[in-house]
């Protein structure tokens, strides 16, 4: 077959290209950890209490150490269970302050769900029977709204938080 | 379409009466745009 | 070649116009449904009887982005077989059993959603639980897609012993890898719907694996949008040429490119999932890679494009750099059509791109910028491309003419759309790169500067999607005009020929055998493992949810 000159460097300059972006995010991905979040532990959405990190005295946010903190987070149609505060009432916003390190660790006990800390790389499927984990560093200061991003039912709009960064 | 007919090809014909200077500009074109919109982009997700 | 400008036999342009006619029906009625969608998010208007959004959004995306498309591109490969390979009394019979059986599934899906018992959108994930008779419906329409792709087959292979030693018509070879391709990914969907999804719906199943039932889809899911595209590269390499003057740019060329699409548009389903927690991500990236493969043919064919361009012009005497391009027939419609569908292809492909580039998918994933990605590409490069073909090819089904008012008319409705698509998907895109979600009503969520940016660009979404639906008015009146009031005449079906030089098509492109082996086991290698752990590592199964989506 036969490709003309230009054709050929054409094609050798796009694959180079997306060899370029390859090696950019395979090497972001298997050598500094930034996969997108796959976490592969399962659990029973039907009594999604029984793991540690799902109990309702555990939900919410959490220091760990300094400047490293975790937050537990129900999903279910059609809220995000965040626990609740000290007058019993739901909690619907997480502060942290900026430059910390947060880990999200959510489930469903009902259907799909989407996690998205919009404006910020925390964006995860939430699936019945799996728990969904990512890591990052809050690196900007800001009220981000906490929105479901997978249709789950009629009153998926509804589904909401906020995050907020400060100083 | 045609049937093969493999005695009249000529494999620089392409080359010889047609020049592809526009296409080329084109396409390359085309691919830097791609490499700067890709770049811009991991750009952004790595300041989030 | 002769027969291009003969009008087809009545019974056959029946049964190609048939297709068209649902084709443009799933038009009006989408398009209706997605103008109420942009009025509903721009907070300013609610929807009239206590409609819910979910329904008209599930109608949007069933009736535009699994009818519509897949009946014209049934009727187009139809008339493109018949065109090339001919058609026999016994196929066209079956032909029909295809139509009446996609349009029995049409219809029962479509009154389930209608009557707001499977509001659970396009991709129905579980485990929302529609009434059966909305799966029932899309097994339907799949098994009728498969009867036509059978036809497909047995056209060629007829036509192939009738012409031994010959190479097959490129237009017929192409339908052949896009039905090919059809038919080996929805193998997936109609599995999961046919063992998971119906006798889960109908009770006799208590419980769904959830992963299993997405992965299934997905695998069906990108070629899904392959089957979509590969009818426009079809008018892109063998019919523009025709229309703009010129001859074919490559043969083989073409073909590789063809096959290279049916080898890697399937084995890529996970850059589907990638921000899913159930799947491991070495795996998601071995199909981002693949992915990336997926991408080589693109590049062929926009090269192959523009050369095809400038060697006609260049023909025709036009020796500045890009005089060629100038000299373009831009006052011909069923160039200028799919033209504005090749230019939308390059934002559409370059934010493809992004949307692969495994973590980098988290800036994107199911935001509106991804509903933006998709009305640039389904929306503006298919379907303009398809508005382009249905210029002449109407009016030669119906034995009439695309007058110069009709041209005229179609070069202003390309214009609307293309205004109107600049305006609402270029505000998808900002939306949903701050973070706006897709598949949403109206909501003001926590309130706060960030909501109030999205609402912003929901209402420019609400201006360019009415002016869109201008356009989808005039696109309905031209082909009402194109099937019934048009002059009586002949409209050239127009095919690319081959240079009298060309150089020869290895044998090798015809390899069926090789070709789908290679396929299968492209499959094989990046679903065979990460399907085993799926089902190895599976959670106890979901119960079906009813009442979520607002079934009683
Ligand atoms: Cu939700
Ligand atoms: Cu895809």
């Amino acid at each position: 077959m036969h490709l003309h000159k230009y054709e050929k460097i054409w094609l050798i300059f796009g694959m180079a290209s997306l060899v370029l972006f390859l090696l950019i995010i395979g090497f972001a991905a298997f050598w500094k950890g930034t996969h997108p979040q796959s976490h592969i532990e399962t659990i029973d959405p039907q009594n999604v209490e029984a793991h540690d990190a799902f109990k309702p005295e555990n939900l919410g946010i959490r220091e760990v150490a300094d400047g490293k903190y975790i937050v537990n987070i129900v999903a279910s149609a059609f809220n995000y269970d965040f626990g609740k505060d000290k007058e019993g009432n739901a909690i619907k916003t997480i502060r942290v302050p900026k430059g910390s390190t947060v880990l999200y660790q959510i489930t469903t006990k009902d259907v799909v769900h989407g996690f998205q800390v919009a404006g910020t790389n925390v964006n995860m499927m939430v699936e019945p029977g799996h728990i969904s984990r990512y890591e990052t560093v809050m690196k900007n200061t800001g009220e981000f709204t906490v929105v479901c991003n997978e249709y789950c039912g009629i009153g998926h709009h509804q589904m909401f938080g906020t995050v907020e960064v400060y100083e | 379409m045609g049937k093969e007919n493999p005695k009249q090809h000529q494999p620089s014909l392409h080359e010889s009466t047609h020049s592809l200077k526009g296409t080329f500009i084109a396409v390359m074109l085309l691919g830097i745009f791609i490499l700067v919109a890709w770049f811009g982009f991991y750009a952004l997700f790595l300041s989030r | 070649m002769a027969t291009n400008q003969l009008p087809l036999a009545k019974k056959d342009a029946r049964l190609y116009m048939a297709f068209m006619y649902v084709t443009y029906t799933a038009l009006l009625v989408g398009g209706l449904m997605g103008l109420l969608q942009t009025l509903a998010r721009s907070g300013k208007y609610t929807l009239p009887f206590n409609i819910n959004y979910y329904t008209i959004l599930t109608v949007h995306g069933v009736i535009l982005g699994l009818v519509l498309t897949t009946f014209f591109i049934i009727g187009f490969q139809f008339s493109l077989m018949e065109k090339t390979v001919g058609i026999s009394d016994k196929q066209r019979k079956v032909a029909w059993l295809s139509f009446w059986v996609m349009v029995t599934g049409t219809i029962m899906a479509a009154i389930t959603i209608l009557i707001g018992e499977a509001s659970v959108l396009y991709t129905f994930y579980a485990p929302l639980r529609a009434h059966p008779a909305f799966y029932f419906g899309l097994a339907f329409v799949i098994i009728g897609s498969w009867i036509a792709a059978f036809v497909n087959f047995r056209q060629l292979y007829v036509w192939k012993k009738a012409h031994k030693g010959q190479k097959s018509p490129l237009l017929a070879f192409m339908v052949t890898i896009n039905m090919l391709m059809w038919f080996i990914a929805t193998i997936g969907v109609a599995t999961s719907v046919i063992i998971q999804f119906i006798p889960w719906s109908l009770g006799y199943a208590e419980t769904i694996n959830v992963l299993l039932s997405r992965t299934l889809f997905w695998y069906f899911g990108h070629p899904l949008v392959y089957f979509w595209l590969l009818p426009a590269y079809m008018a892109w390499y063998a019919i523009i040429p025709k229309i703009i003057g010129g001859k074919l740019f490559s043969d083989p060329l073409a073909r590789l490119a063809f096959i290279l699409l049916l080898l890697f548009s399937i084995p890529v389903g996970f850059h589907h999932q990638l921000t899913e927690p159930g799947i491991d991500p070495t795996w998601k990236f071995i199909q981002v890679v693949l992915t990336f493969m997926v991408i080589i043919p693109s590049l062929m064919t926009a090269f192959s494009i523009f050369a095809t361009f400038e060697i006609t012009g260049r023909k025709k005497g036009y020796k500045s750099l890009f005089g060629w391009f100038k000299k373009l027939p831009w006052k011909d419609v069923r160039f200028l059509a799919p033209f504005i569908g090749m230019a939308a292809f390059i934002p559409g492909g370059a934010g493809g791109i992004v949307n692969a580039s495994h973590q980098m998918n988290a800036l994107v994933h199911n935001t509106i910028w991804i509903t933006g990605h998709f009305h640039l590409t389904a929306a503006t490069t298919v379907i303009l491309t398809f508005f382009g073909i249905t210029y002449w090819l109407v009016p030669h089904l119906t034995g009439r003419r695309l007058t110069p008012r009709l041209n005229k008319l179609g070069i202003i409705q390309t214009f609307v759309w293309t205004v109107g698509m600049t305006i609402m998907s270029g505000a998808m895109h900002i939306q949903g790169l701050l973070g706006g979600p897709r598949r949403s009503n109206f909501s003001e969520y926590a309130g706060g500067e960030q909501v109030a940016t999205w609402i912003n660009y929901q209402i420019a979404q609400t201006v360019g999607g009415t002016i869109l639906f201008i356009g989808i008015l005039l696109m309905v009146y031209i082909f009402i005009q194109l099937t019934f009031f048009a002059p009586r005449g002949v409209e050239e079906f127009p095919i690319a020929e081959e240079e009298k030089n060309a150089e020869p098509t290895p044998k090798i492109l015809e390899n069926w055998y090789l070709w789908i082996g290679i396929t299968i086991a492209l499959i094989l290698f990046a679903y065979t493992i990460p399907v085993f752990d799926i089902l190895k590592h599976s959670p106890p199964g979901s119960p079906p949810f009813d009442w979520p989506i607002g079934r009683g």
